[in-house]
Parts: C-alpha cells; sequence; structure tokens
C-alpha cells in the first residue's frame, strides 16, 4: 500500500511515528514527572530533557538492537528513546524496588545492561570513556555492533572527552559521539568555557569524522546517525555528531534559568523538537489529527499507569538491604 | 612445583587466562610489543594478536575508563598502570565508576575490570614514582585490594582475578618482580580473602603484605635464632581481608604487629588494629604495634628513602616490643 502524501525520500510511516511517539514520550515523562517531584514524591536531582528531545529520538530511531548507549546526567530522555519501561524508570525515580535499580541508583544512575544501556551518570564526561570501552568490548568480541555515547558542552571541555575520542580513533571503534551542545553548563554559557563554540571541530582535530547537526530537528539527526551508525559499522568509525540545541528550563527542577535570555528561549521554543516531529509525521504521512491525539492520549495513560504501579510498589526491605551490603 | 619469578608468574597467569576466555584482554603503555616495562606481557602479542594486547597512548583516564566501560560491557580487562602514582589520573573512573556500578544499579551490573600496577619504594625513582597507596582504595567501598608477595600468589590471585566480576586493584610490588619462589604445577588459583601464613610461629604475630613479607621473614628468622617464634601472616588479599585469620592467630600469641611500606596516617595498619582491639582485645597481652612509613613523600636520596619506609631494624624492633623485651616505645609528642 502505498503511503498518501508521501514525500520523496521520506523515512517509512513506521519510522516516522516512532520518532514522533518516542519525543512526545519524553515530553510527557519529563513534564509529569516535574509534577511529580513538585508534589515530594522525587527526592534528589532532576534534570529534564525538555527542549532537547529531538536528539535522543533522532539518534536512537537509527540504532539497531545490540547496540549500546551510554548516557548523562539528563538521561531520562536517552533511556525513553531506548526502549525503555516507562515503569520501571518511575518506579526507579519513586525509589521503589520495582525500578531499573531497586531503588540504589535514581535519576542519575538508570541502566540497563541486558538491553546494551551503560547507564546515566552523574559524573560530567565519565559516559565517554564507559562508551568507549563498551565498542572496545564489541570490538574484541567481532560484533558489528556500535555504540552511541551522549555527552554534552560542559564535558567537550574534560580530559575524559580527548582522551577517550582519540582511543576510539586509533582504534577505529565503532562508536559514536553525539555532543549535544545546549550551550550551557549549568548557568555557564558556551561562549565562556571554550573559545571555539562549534564542538564538533574538536573531533576533527584528531582525526575523527564529525558533523554538526540540528538538535531540534529530529528527521535530521536520525539521518545523520543513521550515516554515522553506517560509517561505523563499515570499519571507518569513530563519527562525532555535535547536535546544537536549547534547553526549556533552568538545569535541573529547582533551577529557575534567570539566566536564560528570553528572546533566545522563545526562539528556540517555537523551533520546539515534539512539534517538529508531529509536523513530519503529518507532512509526510497525511496521518490525520485524530490519529495523532490518540497516540497521545494512549502515551499519557501509560505513564499514568506507570505511576499508579510505583506508587503501589514496595521499597527495599531492611533484609534485602543487609544481604545486598554484604557483598561489600 | 617450579621456581619462577614473580614477573614471570604474573605472565603465566595472563597466559592461561587469555588462553581459557576470549574476553580478556590487556591494554597499558607499552605493554604490547615492549612486553611492558618490567616484562610481565612479554610475548602475549605474539601469541594472542593485536587486538587483545594494545599499547595505550599517554592517557590513564581514558585507558582506566575504557577498561571499566569494557568491563560493563561483559568483557574482562587488564589494564596495566605502569605506575600505582599514575592511577591517580583515573580515579574517578575507579572510584566514582567501578566501584559504585553494581551498587547504582541495584546489583545488576558488574565491573569485572582489573587494574594492574606496582608501587612502593626501592628504585631510586623518588615521590611520584614510590608511593605505595592501597590505603586509598581500601577505603573504598566495591573494590577489591590483591597485594600478593610471592610469585605463586602473583599467580593464584591474578587468576582467580579473572575469574570473578568485582573491579580489582591488582597491586604488585616494583622490588618483587625478579625475586622468586616456587609456584604448584597446573592450573593455580588462591581465592580472595583467604590470607597465608608464611611462617607459623607462636611467640607473636606479624602481619604483613606485599615487599614487607619478606622482609619480615628475614627478621623472623633472625629472631628465631634468639628463641622468638614469629608467625608471619600475609592476608593477601586487603579487601576482603581474611579476619578470622588475624584473630585466630592472635589468639594463639597474644601479641600482634603490623607492618605496612605505606605511610602511617589513615593506614590499612591502623584500621586492621582498630578489629583487632575491636574483635580480639580480650586476647591481647601487649598494645598492637604498627610499623609504617613516615608520614611523608617519598625522598630521592637513599639513605632519606630507606629511612622513609619500614627497615628489619624497626620491625625486629617492634616484635621485640610486642614481647616486653625492650622498652614501651614512648608515646610520640
Ligand atoms: C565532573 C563533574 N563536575 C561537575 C559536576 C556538576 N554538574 C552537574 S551537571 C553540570 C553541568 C553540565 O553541563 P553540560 O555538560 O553542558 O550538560 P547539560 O547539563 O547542559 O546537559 C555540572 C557542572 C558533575 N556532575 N560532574
Ligand atoms: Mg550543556
Amino acid at each position: 500500500m502505498g503511503e498518501p502524501n508521501a514525500v520523496a525520500n521520506a523515512p517509512s510511516r513506521e519510522i516516522l511515528e516512532k520518532i514522533f511517539r518516542t519525543a512526545y514520550k519524553i515530553r510527557v515523562f519529563e513534564t509529569e514527572g516535574i509534577k511529580l517531584y513538585r508534589q515530594g514524591l522525587i527526592r534528589g536531582y532532576f534534570h529534564p530533557y525538555l527542549g532537547q528531545e529531538g536528539i535522543a529520538t533522532g539518534v536512537c530511531a537509527a540504532l539497531k538492537d545490540g547496540d549500546y548507549i551510554a548516557s548523562t546526567h539528563r538521561g531520562h530522555g536517552h533511556c525513553i528513546a531506548w526502549g525503555a519501561d516507562i515503569k520501571k524508570m518511575v518506579a526507579e525515580l519513586l525509589q521503589k524496588e520495582t525500578g531499573y535499580c531497586k531503588g540504589y541508583g535514581g535519576s542519575m544512575h538508570i541502566a540497563d545492561i541486558k538491553t546494551g544501556n551503560l547507564g546515566a551518570n552523574g559524573i560530567v564526561g565519565a559516559g565517554i570513556p564507559l562508551g568507549v570501552g563498551a565498542a572496545l568490548a564489541n570490538q574484541i568480541r567481532g560484533s558489528d555492533a556500535v555504540t552511541v555515547t551522549f555527552t554534552s558542552d560542559g564535558a567537550s571541555n574534560n580530559g575524559t572527552f580527548m582522551e577517550s575520542l582519540n582511543l576510539a580513533a586509533i582504534w577505529d571503534l565503532k562508536f559514536i559521539l553525539v555532543v549535544e551542545n545546549n550551550q550551557y553548563a549549568v548557568s555557564t554559557k558556551i561562549e565562556e568555557s571554550t573559545r571555539e563554540t562549534d564542538l564538533y571541530k574538536r573531533g576533527l582535530a584528531i582525526g575523527v569524522e564529525s558533523h554538526q547537526v540540528d538538535g531540534n530537528d529530529p528527521l535530521a539527526v536520525y539521518r545523520m546517525t543513521q550515516a554515522a551508525a553506517e560509517t561505523c559499522r563499515k570499519g571507518k568509525g569513530p563519527v562525532l555528531i555535535e547536535a546544537v540545541t536549547y534547553r526549556h528550563m533552568g538545569h535541573h527542577v529547582n533551577d529557575p534559568g534567570k539566566y536564560m535570555p528570553e528572546e533566545k528561549l522563545a526562539h528556540y521554543k517555537s523551533r520546539d523538537p515534539v512539534d517538529r516531529a508531529r509536523a513530519d509525521l503529518k507532512d509526510m504521512t497525511g496521518i490525520t489529527d485524530s490519529e495523532i491525539s490518540a497516540m497521545e492520549t494512549e502515551i499519557a495513560a501509560e505513564f499514568a499507569a506507570a505511576v499508579e504501579f510505583s506508587v503501589a510498589s514496595p521499597e527495599v526491605s531492611a533484609e534485602s538491604f543487609a544481604a545486598f551490603a554484604a557483598n561489600y | 612445583m617450579r621456581e619462577l619469578m614473580y614477573r614471570d608468574a604474573l605472565r603465566e597467569a595472563l597466559d592461561e587466562e587469555m588462553a581459557r576466555d576470549p574476553t580478556v584482554f590487556i591494554i597499558g603503555e607499552g605493554i604490547a610489543e615492549r612486553g611492558g616495562s618490567y616484562k610481565v606481557t612479554e610475548g602475549l602479542l605474539a601469541k594472542y594478536g593485536p587486538g587483545r594486547v594494545r599499547d595505550t597512548p599517554i592517557a590513564e583516564a581514558g585507558m582506566i575508563g575504557v577498561g571499566v566501560g569494557a568491563a560493563i560491557a561483559g568483557a574482562r580487562p587488564v589494564v596495566e598502570i605502569l605506575y600505582v602514582d599514575f592511577a591517580m589520573l583515573g580515579m574517578d573512573m575507579i572510584v566514582n565508576q567501578a566501584a559504585k556500578f553494581r551498587l547504582m544499579t541495584g546489583g545488576e551490573g558488574r565491573v569485572p575490570f582489573i587494574m594492574r600496577t606496582q608501587g612502593g619504594t626501592g628504585g631510586g625513582v623518588a615521590a611520584q614514582h614510590s608511593q605505595s597507596l592501597e590505603a586509598l582504595f581500601y577505603h573504598i567501598p566495591g573494590l577489591r585490594v590483591v597485594m600478593p608477595s610471592t610469585p605463586a600468589d602473583a599467580k593464584g590471585l591474578l587468576k582467580h582475578a579473572l575469574r570473578q566480576d568485582d573491579p580489582v586493584m591488582f597491586l604488585e610490588h616494583k622490588h618483587l618482580y625478579m625475586t622468586k619462589g616456587m609456584v604448584p604445577d597446573g592450573e593455580h588459583i588462591v581465592e580472595f580473602g583467604k590470607g597465608d601464613i608464611k611462617r607459623a610461629g607462636s611467640d607473636v604475630t606479624v602481619i604483613a603484605w606485599s615487599n614487607m613479607v619478606p622482609r619480615t621473614l628475614v627478621v623472623a628468622e633472625d629472631l628465631a635464632a634468639e628463641g622468638i617464634s614469629v608467625e608471619v601472616i600475609d592476608p593477601r588479599t586487603l579487601v576482603p581481608l581474611d579476619r578470622a585469620m588475624i584473630l585466630n592467630s592472635v589468639a594463639k600469641t597474644r601479641r600482634c604487629v603490623i607492618v605496612q611500606e605505606a605511610n602511617r596516617r589513615g593506614g590499612v595498619a591502623s584500621d586492621i588494629s582498630s578489629i583487632i582491639m575491636e574483635e580480639g582485645f580480650w586476647h591481647l597481652d601487649a598494645p598492637v604495634e604498627i610499623v609504617a612509613g613516615l608520614d611523608i613523600p617519598i625522598p630521592f636520596n637513599l639513605a632519606l628513602e630507606q629511612a622513609s619506609v619500614p627497615q628489619k631494624p624497626g620491625i625486629k624492633a617492634a616484635i621485640r616490643r610486642a614481647l616486653h623485651l625492650e622498652p614501651a616505645a614512648l608515646a610520640a609528642e
């Protein structure tokens, strides 16, 4: 069956739908998660991915089962795009035993090794060597898996960035470094932390194929990652992708983000990645508004069910904790 | 049994485990063609190829981190760091990543990562190449800390390290690589957490590890001539620690001396002493003595270097004090 209004060179409806669903799911997770935080159901750090959804969404849509990802402190979006179970994510944020880490990890440490998710990380820049390590393990095993580390503009000034990317380069690893340049490290503007704000150029300096992409355009990110993954699988990796974007709010839920200039924020909000994914889906497939709202309702219901499940879940018992502690 | 050098015993362990498990690989500076600064990895490149035996650039944080990542992803990396002093560049990867991953993932994730490195004095290599830093790792929950003193232990412990799933700080001693000892034939594995009585005795327990073991054994031999029977215990792994062996020995001899090359402050000896105080106090006939390095960086000058870490006369004097054969040391002022 031909697709109505098919656009030349457009990805399949399946991909477009997946991209929209994922971006929207992240949007709901973060928006509703912040409400749970404000109600006191979530403690500790919560770094929202709002405004950056297009990046995780586009990247993960271009990867395959068996690939690996490593993430950051701002990691909910990466997990969701990787296909994580929302129930186990919410349960983790609510420190329940049914969470991904049984409540031992929290927002900054959600990982799922079985699916190749090496985890979020509370240390800025640390996911880069970990991802390169997974790529090395895969090379030694003779696997054609690609590993993506999501990292950030702030991390690009940490030593791990160049050390690890260089190791990936000399060993031709199947590794993609996605630098989410949201132009801030907490409140520090990128211009204050580097003289060269085009971060992809750092890859060029050490012989790594490097590109810049509009991080608010999920399809562009998807296409670029597809090409990068292909390059890697041919043994011509690693590849660096700098995705330029902007947060929709402060650094974490308790940061009002007053230092973000209003006009710039408005500019980026007018180029909202979730809206873009929705528009792409409509324009390229001719899907109806009611079909889209059905998807949105479904995703909202999935999140509500995850909250219900998590609230009802138990926390780790003292006995279980004692048994675990004996390992140390 | 064959007589082997410590470095050759380590190589045998790597060789046997690489042959057994294709996910074991080694990275480090100058370890491939050159065979490593201490020749531990000599010949392994030829046997296992450049995929599994790789030289790295001088990027300690990177190579340790890459090792940790590979371990998380299911391989068994051995990262060789030239000097334990240089491991400081990779401390985030050791402390915040490797040590914590298992807990942070609720027990799901494991990190079978091995950092092989060496420390200690003896080479005239001065303050940045001579430290004994086991206490740093000992302090961090989640790490295993291994300090072999003999070729047999070096081999058996390294083989065990490659068959368990937690991050291991495998701390060799630069002075021991060329020492010789008998190593059992065939499969030889030493499990973690099992100390070894290097010399049985009845008058006093001396606990020592790494290069302090051979030094203490010489002292014990000297004292035997004076009719003093010294039991020398080598815990072999500081984490996990064979508390039972230590406490049983102290219960028998009622006196204990702990010898560590590392400086005294915040050291492992102090912690072992506190364990004995808490769990073996009523057995003691004398205060626990600690013989440790001075609380200073290691000087270059040979006499000063030697003055900075325990030597035989100091060990002997502490043993005699524990036996009330010398006046108790005046409390430090
Ligand atoms: C090594 C390290 N230093 C500092 C911090 C504290 N910190 C957490 S997030 C952050 C800013 C990170 O900015 P960036 O890397 O650009 O990521 P973003 O928050 O913009 O996603 C800082 C400084 C940390 N977690 N780790
Ligand atoms: Mg940033």
